[in-house]
């Protein structure tokens, strides 16, 4: 006997959790469960909790369904796929109200175990895997599709779907779809003979995916540095980065072999740190080749002299941090913004760095791609900021698009016929008064345009001197140089109210899902709120004007000490009281649920006098 | 201290090589270290192995970390591109820029405090990788610009300037780059000219990472009785396994040599070393045996210096990674760019 409660009704819009065990094989089977929905037509975002080990940890995948396009955490789980005893109190404790529990029955749990406001789902995946299978493996393996066969039948999900998906997935190998497919009826059979089917979460052909791709944005921003022409990527293995350096290697694979002769048009090397991979990026970038490197906190940690080093010698490098949760053991597998200050300033002495926040994989492919013009056009580090949330999940997101026209800026470079009709060549002589001076590869003429690179100590000419006049000039042009990027760099997005208000949020990255969803949900709540997403350090004047044109401003960002708030008021002279923290920070994504009860409170329900009049 | 150019006369009659190029097309600006510094016959010997190369200067790229060895690059080849990088870290600088422009002469200049303290992880995984360079290490045991202090290829026993005894076990560069895998080691010493162009001509000349171990005694705090890395005590205690020729492509061989004294090793481009065996039964494609002989004679108090390994022709970094014949950095858009068309497949791909 259950306790008293209304089993929910919901369509195209639930969250479903998967609990298993890393190791397990359920990664491909929870993947297949997200790409049906996707296929029927309805928006699915899926997000990978994994813990830093091989093998017999707990993991979780989370599946947020909405069909109104939430693409981010919603924090509700409507149906948790129990399929890791270590965990059960913890996921059964997560399930809301009249909410769904699937588990393996084949030893029925105690009434005392389980939950009693939720409906409760047994299939006997162990013992039905034990009777058809012998080998170990494939009895786990085969207990995978065989919840997602279960899942079919209690959302009404189309099986037609998950057979064509398996069909694609194991092209070519009929033996292995022909086993997929027996496992996946397996466990649909047995669920609607026991089970009334559907149970009261449904999911509903739509047509609310439109022509988006599903996508994780390691693998978009690795793609964006092959259409930016990078050539030479030197990195070190950590997460949540490594997948971005190994999509690099698969799409140069795929797309950079000379096909004459098979070789190349690529050098990879896996160095021996990050020390390392960031000093050949610049050796590389100083010599001519667009260079990245990929990492996280850690190594940006590690890399910091040689960051000063390309930012003072003037070397284009382009840095791809993935970011994650504080160092050592702990929290490297869990997402957070946590590295905006480190890199926005990264190094000793006075630096300024560019800085690229995308939102989703879309952008990580353009900002990838950008970025290499970025850094050659500005002759400095250049980072592309992204998180675990985006970088390591997939996503929906706008289709990828190229413009054949374009071409690489490669910047001001001088070539061996430029260097013969030049007055006098000075590798860091304002010629042109933005702060961008003439560079030349090694290599490029007998007699002229040869200089030696160094850190600070040099004159306009590249010519060692202590002398402090020369030192402050130099520093002087690297701003003037540094107000040139303004001009260069992604603008922000805003995207104003219905309504007059003056109330505002920036925000930044992988919070734009639940920032918008927020901004919804606020609208209703009678808090109306403009929104900035910037895409880019440093700050156009139109960020300035934009917190000054409202009078209570919310920075949303997923770090413990506000640090995009902290840029803010240190480049804009801002006074802190204007800017109003909204944190999230213990590893999750955050949520438009989180966002909503921080504003709501700092807010406080006030009247808001309009600033301009509403418009009919 | 700043920028001193050289003046720019010079002798009317002074030999030229194929390139017409003088040995003053060489140097680079005045030296800046202290007189009588080894290092400075380093850059001498330098200068003197590309002019006898017939190498274009503009096309050797130099590279160095931090310290005053990391300082000579300014010191020669002023029509090169240099590249102080930061301390410890020339090797991966080195290899960046390996990768991006094949075509380029590397040589990578540094010191026992930079490669053999804070930047040893670096020269290993450089000798592992076989980046194609020549990576001289002007060795004089102790820290130059911050006055004094050992290096960690000062010896056990060895005195500093101001008295005090080095009890730490030294790191012996040349034993580890045979053990790292490097397939051109050497070791010479900065007063012994005769030796020291040669190995570098055959370093610039050999495919992969070539290493010289070069001795480079410290005038200013290494010097003195007691050191192990003076003037005196190398030259007393120099023991080379072999003299060493370069021939360069089919020119003709003048020298005479006693029968059964001389190996010939036929580099990749067709030019020739022959080398004088000094030490008897020396066999210099014996790894094992080269680091068993340097051992040897470090317990005897000796420096066994010379061409102390040279490999088979080995595979550099490029040819592991397969890269086309054309430098990286010259590839363009239509190489490097897959277009819309990839992306339209892609993206289908991704539904």
């Amino acid at each position: 006997m259950q306790g008293q409660y209304q089993p929910l009704e919901r369509c195209n819009d639930f969250v479903v959790k998967f609990a298993n065990v890393n190791g397990s094989g359920s990664a491909s089977a929870n993947r297949l469960f997200t790409r049906a929905v996707l296929r029927m037509g309805v928006p699915a975002t899926p997000r990978n909790v994994f813990p830093s080990n091989i093998e017999g940890l707990p993991t979780w995948y989370e599946v947020r369904i909405s069909e109104a396009s939430h693409l981010a955490r919603h924090g509700d789980v409507h149906l948790l796929v129990a399929m890791n005893p270590q965990t059960w109190d913890k996921d059964v404790a997560e399930i809301a109200p009249g909410g769904y529990l699937l588990y393996d029955s084949t030893r029925p749990m105690p009434p005392a175990k389980l939950p009693r406001d939720v409906v409760v789902l047994g299939v006997p995946f162990t013992a039905i895997c034990n009777r058809e299978y012998s080998e170990a493996r494939q009895r786990q393996l085969f207990k995978n599709i065989m919840y997602i066969g279960a899942l079919s039948a209690l959302l009404d999900l189309d099986l037609g779907e998950i057979e064509r998906l398996i069909g694609e997935q194991f092209k070519g190998r009929e033996k292995l779809i022909a086993a997929n497919l027996h496992a996946l009826n397996l466990g649909r059979t047995h669920t609607l003979e026991t089970i009334a089917c559907p149970i009261g979460l449904r999911i509903r052909r739509a047509n609310a995916v439109g022509d988006r791709i599903f996508m994780d944005g390691n693998s978009a921003a690795a793609l964006g540095a092959v259409y930016g022409g990078a050539t030479v990527a030197a990195w070190y293995p950590i997460t949540p980065s490594t997948s971005l350096a190994e999509a690099f290697q698969r799409y140069c694979a795929r797309y950079r072999v000379e096909s004459e002769t098979g070789r190349h048009r690529y050098a990879i090397v896996q160095a021996e740190d990050e020390l390392a991979s960031i000093g050949m990026v610049v050796g590389a970038a100083w010599n001519g080749a667009r260079a990245f490197t990929a990492t996280s906190g850690p190594g940006i940690s590690l890399m910091q002299e040689t960051i000063g080093l390309a930012y003072f010698a003037e070397i284009p490098a382009v840095i791809f941090d993935v970011q994650r949760a504080g160092p050592s053991t702990g929290m490297p597998t869990r997402t957070q913004q946590g590295d905006v200050l480190a890199c926005a300033y990264a190094s000793h002495g006075d630096t300024r760095h560019v800085l690229l926040f995308p939102e989703d994989p879309h952008e990580c492919f353009l900002f990838g791609a950008a970025a290499f013009d970025l850094a050659d056009r500005l002759q400095t580090p250049v980072f592309v900021m992204l998180d675990l949330e985006i970088g390591m999940n997939e996503r929906l997101t706008a289709p990828l698009m190229w413009d054949d026209q374009s071409r690489m800026d490669r910047g001001k470079v001088m070539t061996a016929a430029a260097l013969e009709t030049a007055a006098d060549f000075g590798r860091y002589l304002d010629v042109d008064a933005d702060g961008i001076t003439w560079r030349t590869y090694p290599g490029t003429h007998p007699q002229l345009g040869s200089f030696f690179t160094r850190g600070t100590s040099k004159n306009d000419h590249a010519r060692y001197t202590e002398e402090g006049a020369a030192y402050v000039e130099n520093m002087q042009r690297l701003l003037r140089k540094f107000r040139t990027a303004r001009r260069l760099v992604p603008r922000p997005m805003v995207d104003l109210a219905r309504r007059p208000t003056r109330r505002a949020a920036i925000y930044y990255g992988s919070t734009s899902p639940a920032m918008q969803e927020a901004r919804d949900v606020l609208a209703e709540d009678g808090i109306a709120l403009d929104l900035m997403r910037i895409r880019a350090y440093p700050f156009q004047d139109e960020v300035f004007d934009f917190i000054a044109s409202h009078e209570q401003v919310f920075v949303v960002e997923q770090n413990r000490d506000a640090q995009m708030r902290t840029l803010l008021i240190n480049e804009g002279d801002i006074d802190p009281a204007r800017l109003c923290r909204i944190l999230s920070y213990d590893g999750t994504p955050i949520t438009s649920r989180f966002i909503v009860r921080a504003i709501a409170e700092e807010a406080g329900g006030s009247e808001v006098v309009p600033l301009r009049k509403a418009t009919p | 201290m700043t920028f001193v150019p050289k003046p720019k006369l010079s002798h009317p009659e002074l030999p030229k090589n194929r390139l017409g190029l003088t040995r003053r097309d060489y140097e680079g600006a005045v030296s800046t270290l202290c007189a009588g510094c080894g290092h400075d016959s380093i850059s001498a010997a330098i200068i003197r192995a590309f002019f006898e190369l017939d190498l274009p200067p503009h096309r050797i790229a130099k590279l160095s970390g931090i310290g005053c060895s990391s300082k000579t690059p300014t010191y020669f080849l002023g029509r090169a591109h240099g590249f102080n990088s930061v301390h410890g870290r020339m090797p991966a600088v080195a290899t960046g820029a390996n990768l991006a422009n094949r075509d380029l002469v590397y040589i990578g200049v540094s010191g026992d405090g930079d490669s053999a303290s804070i930047g040893l992880g670096q020269f290993a995984h450089a000798m592992r990788r076989d980046v194609n360079m020549v990576y001289i290490v002007e060795n004089n045991g102790v820290y130059g610009l911050t006055k004094g202090q050992f290096s960690a290829t000062a010896d056990v026993g060895a005195k500093s300037k101001r008295g005090v005894t080095n009890t730490e076990s030294s790191i012996d560069l040349a034993a580890m780059a045979l053990v790292l895998g490097a397939s051109f080691v050497a070791r010479s010493f900065s007063g012994d000219k005769a030796q020291l162009v040669p190995l570098i001509k055959a370093a610039v000349l050999h495919r992969g990472a070539a290493f010289i171990d070069c001795i480079s005694p410290c005038v200013a705090f290494n010097n003195h009785a007691g050191s192990t890395k003076s003037y005196d005590y190398v030259r007393e205690h120099n023991e080379a396994v072999d003299s060493l020729d370069v021939i360069i492509g089919r020119e003709e061989i003048t020298a005479d040599y006693a029968p059964g004294t001389v190996e010939t090793v036929v580099l990749h481009d067709g030019s020739t070393l022959r080398l004088r065996k000094l030490a008897p039964d020396y066999n210099v494609h014996d790894r094992v045996a080269a680091l068993a002989h340097i051992q040897d004679r470090e317990r005897a108090g000796e420096i066994a210096t010379g061409l102390l390994y040279v490999g088979p022709e080995s595979k550099d970094l490029h040819e592991n990674l397969n890269t086309v014949a054309a430098p990286l950095a010259s590839l363009s858009d239509a190489e490097l760019c897959p277009g819309e068309a990839a992306l339209e497949t892609l993206n289908a791909a991704l539904r």
